[in-house]
């Protein structure tokens, strides 16, 4: 190679590396600056205990971590079936007008902003029951799940070969069988990377969360209710005027991302456990 | 055991193309058929009219009739039950990727139903014998994917996949024509003693190959069947001017 050549090369991979640290750069500045400033707020009360009333020390924010989970597993139960499904269907019966008008519709929800979802759901279900919970907020968080998760589970269904599908008709398997079955099956850790962005994008909505659950300061066990989240807790503790929120408030944002990676990780786990040498 | 084929009056048409004219064919029992002819001859389009495999490409149709033993594959059968009867082997090989070595020769039978973990058992064993690819997986059936093995491997595993449904004909379209030539060797090998259970039909586009493996050969030009015969008169006395020429590869 001739010096000059060497010489690009060198530059091209600076470059490269480069543009890697600065899109990373961020990342790690949040983590550090939400370890820094919650670390020391983290204890056991605060992963057990509920909300002190104002004025009084100590307190924790279990409620709203429970509620939290509750909220996503409501919206997840909801939105990755109907996503899944809807891109499942985009991709393989969706190849038509009908077909392009849902991708547009589906397009344009992704571009919605949060808070006007959570009006939404407000409008349909808070003011129909008359009371704010965890329900209308799952349904609002679910409602922003479902075009990530189709528009990913149509791309990645997409990349499954025709071949595999002709595989299975020739055995003699029916249509309906081969796409969920080999189709979907093959296409399966593309399909979860789409659920889990979807997942780590809703998780720490808070607009959408503030017409809907609400919050509460106390425990609630029924999901027809008002209900705690961590997003809305960091929201209102933030805004205070009171120091001890404030640091509750950054401890409370620290336990939220962990959650998120936590369940992230876990689910990659899962998944990679289950998949077969040479896959 | 295999059973005949009977093809009359075969058009197949892609849209407003013609890719068939008028084929007109009796596939022999237990024997290997072979197709052959220069690209685009219509030598697969007529292949997947056996199984109806060409109804997956939208706009495509078929008139004419096809009867394989007893069915009548455009009167009165669903394509699935056809299918079960008549297996495919494909140009590539195409095991599914995130199925076990097992799985992928179990799945025809576990996706229409079959729960019987015996009967499955023993016959993903036959199956992986008769293709001649037991000795080399038996230990890693459930730990490998069918995706880890080599070309030649994955596509014994394709034929094993097929012969697990216990169908009466084989269809192979250019199955070695992804292979090196030691596993082309085994996958002629493995046509010689299948023939004995299945009717062969193999669309080739290495002469040598349907001289070896084949007892009855067809010559497919445009979208004709121009002559179909024993192999040994297809290759040393044709009496089409078109076929000698190209069997003494004059063309294609």
């Amino acid at each position: 190679m001739s010096v000059w050549r060497r010489l690009i090369d060198r530059a091209m991979t600076g470059v490269a590396i480069l543009t890697v640290v600065v899109v990373l750069l961020p990342l790690f500045a949040i983590f550090a600056y939400l370890v820094y400033k919650g670390i020391g707020s983290i204890n056991l009360a605060f992963l057990t205990q509920i909300p002190k009333p104002v004025g009084e020390p100590g307190g924790g924010m279990a409620n709203a971590i429970v509620g939290s989970m509750v909220i996503l597993f409501i919206a997840s139960l909801l939105g990755v079936p109907l996503g899944i499904g809807a891109g499942v269907f985009l991709s393989e019966y969706g190849r038509n007008r009908f077909g392009d008008v849902v991708r547009f519709v589906s397009d344009v929800l992704n571009g919605v902003p949060s808070i006007v979802i959570g009006v939404v759901a407000f409008a349909l279900i808070v003011l129909r029951q008359k009371h704010f919970s965890a329900i209308a907020g799952g349904v609002a968080l679910a409602i922003m799940m479902v075009p990530t998760i189709a528009r990913t589970t149509e791309q990645m269904m997409l990349l499954v070969p025709q071949a595999i599908r002709e595989a299975a008709y020739g055995l003699g398997v029916s249509r309906w069988r081969t796409t969920i079955s080999v189709t979907l099956r093959t296409a399966t850790s593309g399909v979860i990377t789409g659920v889990m962005l979807a997942f780590a994008r809703v998780a720490g909505e808070t607009a959408p969360l503030l017409f809907t659950t609400l919050g509460n300061q106390f425990w609630n066990r029924d999901i027809n209710q008002p209900t705690a989240a961590l997003s809305l807790q960091v929201y209102t503790y933030a805004l205070s005027p009171f120091d001890d929120w404030h640091r509750q408030a950054w401890a409370g944002a620290l336990v939220l991302i962990v959650l998120i990676v936590a369940a992230v990780s876990a689910v990659r786990f899962v998944v990679r456990r289950g998949t077969l040498a040479g896959a | 055991m295999g059973v005949g084929i009977t093809v009359e009056r075969l058009n197949a048409f892609y849209g407003k193309t013609q890719a068939l004219f008028d084929i007109n064919l009796n596939v022999a029992a237990n024997h290997a058929t072979a197709l052959i002819g220069p690209s685009g001859c219509g030598k697969s389009t007529f292949i997947r009219c056996l199984n109806r495999m060409h109804e997956t490409i939208p706009e495509a149709r078929v008139e004419g009739a096809v009867q394989i033993g007893e069915f009548s594959v455009y009167n009165g059968t669903s394509a699935t039950q056809l299918r079960r009867r008549v297996g495919m082997v494909f140009q590539k090989p195409n095991p599914f990727p995130t199925m076990s070595i097992y799985d992928n020769v179990a799945a025809g039978l576990k996706l229409n139903g079959v729960r019987n973990r015996k009967q499955l058992e023993g016959i993903v064993e036959k199956s992986l014998e008769s293709a001649a690819l037991w000795q080399e997986v038996k230990d890693s059936l459930h730990k490998k994917s069918g995706a880890s093995l080599s070309g030649g491997q994955q596509q014994r595993l394709c034929i094993a996949r097929a012969l697990a449904v216990q169908p009466e004909v084989l269809l192979m379209d250019e199955p070695c024509s992804a292979l090196d030539p030691i596993s082309t060797g085994k996958i002629e090998e493995l046509i010689f003693q299948l023939k004995e259970q299945y009717t062969i039909v193999i669309v080739t586009h290495n002469m040598q190959q349907a001289a070896r493996v084949a007892e009855f050969t067809g010559f497919f030009l445009l979208g004709k069947l121009i002559e179909f015969d024993k192999t040994e008169k297809v290759f040393t006395n044709p009496s089409d001017k078109r076929t000698e020429d190209y069997v003494t590869g004059r063309f294609g």
